[in-house]
């Protein structure tokens, strides 16, 4: 029976942070983080598509070296947004959900998306 | 056998009977996400400072045109179905729920209408 005294389960800021939940709601922030940072990318497209005065602008804009820390952090949240997703995937598939195998991917993940996001960024730079 | 509570079934509380449709939806664009993503990073590696004509003439190309497009839908599909789970598991007053949840869709479906349409406008030389 639904009533409002009942106790509610300890939530992020109570559990000692450990490697089964926090790679899991990491993947769910960097989501919403990217929903945000799309915003980013439809505007390049639009000044894009405006002209080379408002193009010019934009790439002025993303020269700056905060944005550009703000763009590598976004870099990180694709990644690790992507390689968490994978692991939600495979999940849902009843493979590799017993503690073990998930701290081991999680620890997997967070390396793998702090490698990827530097190789992104050096092989834009050398390209 | 029922699991719902004969308070949850008297009220008419409950199941919508549309979580699946949302689950699977939210797994299929993640899915097709995927190779979409690893090729439009591949892309701006490629294209990473390009000046005006030259980031034209790449967005503008027939082929990532219609990935572009195709990306976008994608992502923001994606995206305002990711938002709207959040926002029915963190926020518990019913009407700024159901506040964000639309005014989230509709702000992702102008994003990708205009980010569409900027894609086409260079594709089409305008």
């Amino acid at each position: 029976m639904y009533t409002d005294k009942r106790p509610l389960s300890p939530h992020l800021q109570i559990y000692k942070p450990q490697w089964t939940w926090v790679p899991s709601i990491l993947t769910r922030i960097t989501g919403g983080a990217i929903t945000v940072g799309s915003l980013l990318v439809v505007y390049w497209l639009v000044a894009l598509a405006c002209g080379p005065e408002a193009y010019a602008t934009a790439q002025a804009f993303f020269g700056n070296v905060l944005v550009k820390i703000v763009l590598f952090g976004f870099t990180w949240a694709l990644m690790f947004h992507t390689l968490g997703g994978i692991r939600h995937l495979v999940w849902d598939f009843g493979i590799g959900v017993d503690i073990r195998s998930a701290e081991r991917t999680a620890k997997l993940t967070v390396v793998a998306s702090v490698v990827l996001t530097v190789l992104v960024w050096i092989a834009a730079y050398a390209v | 056998m029922s699991l719902r509570t004969p308070l949850g079934r008297a009220k008419g509380l409950g199941s919508a009977k549309e979580g699946v449709g949302h689950w699977l939806a939210e797994r299929a664009s993640a899915a097709a996400l995927l190779p979409l993503l690893i090729w439009f990073v591949i892309g701006l590696i490629a294209n990473a400072g390009a000046d005006y004509e030259a980031a034209r003439a790449w967005i503008g190309h027939p082929v990532n045109a219609v990935l572009l497009v195709l990306l976008l839908v994608t992502m923001f599909q994606h995206a305002q179905l990711g938002m709207q789970v959040i926002y029915e598991d963190y926020i518990h007053n019913d009407g700024l729920k159901l506040v964000s949840i639309y005014l989230t869709k509709f702000v992702a479906y102008l994003l990708a209408a205009a980010g569409s349409f900027a894609v086409l406008k260079i594709a089409f030389g305008g």
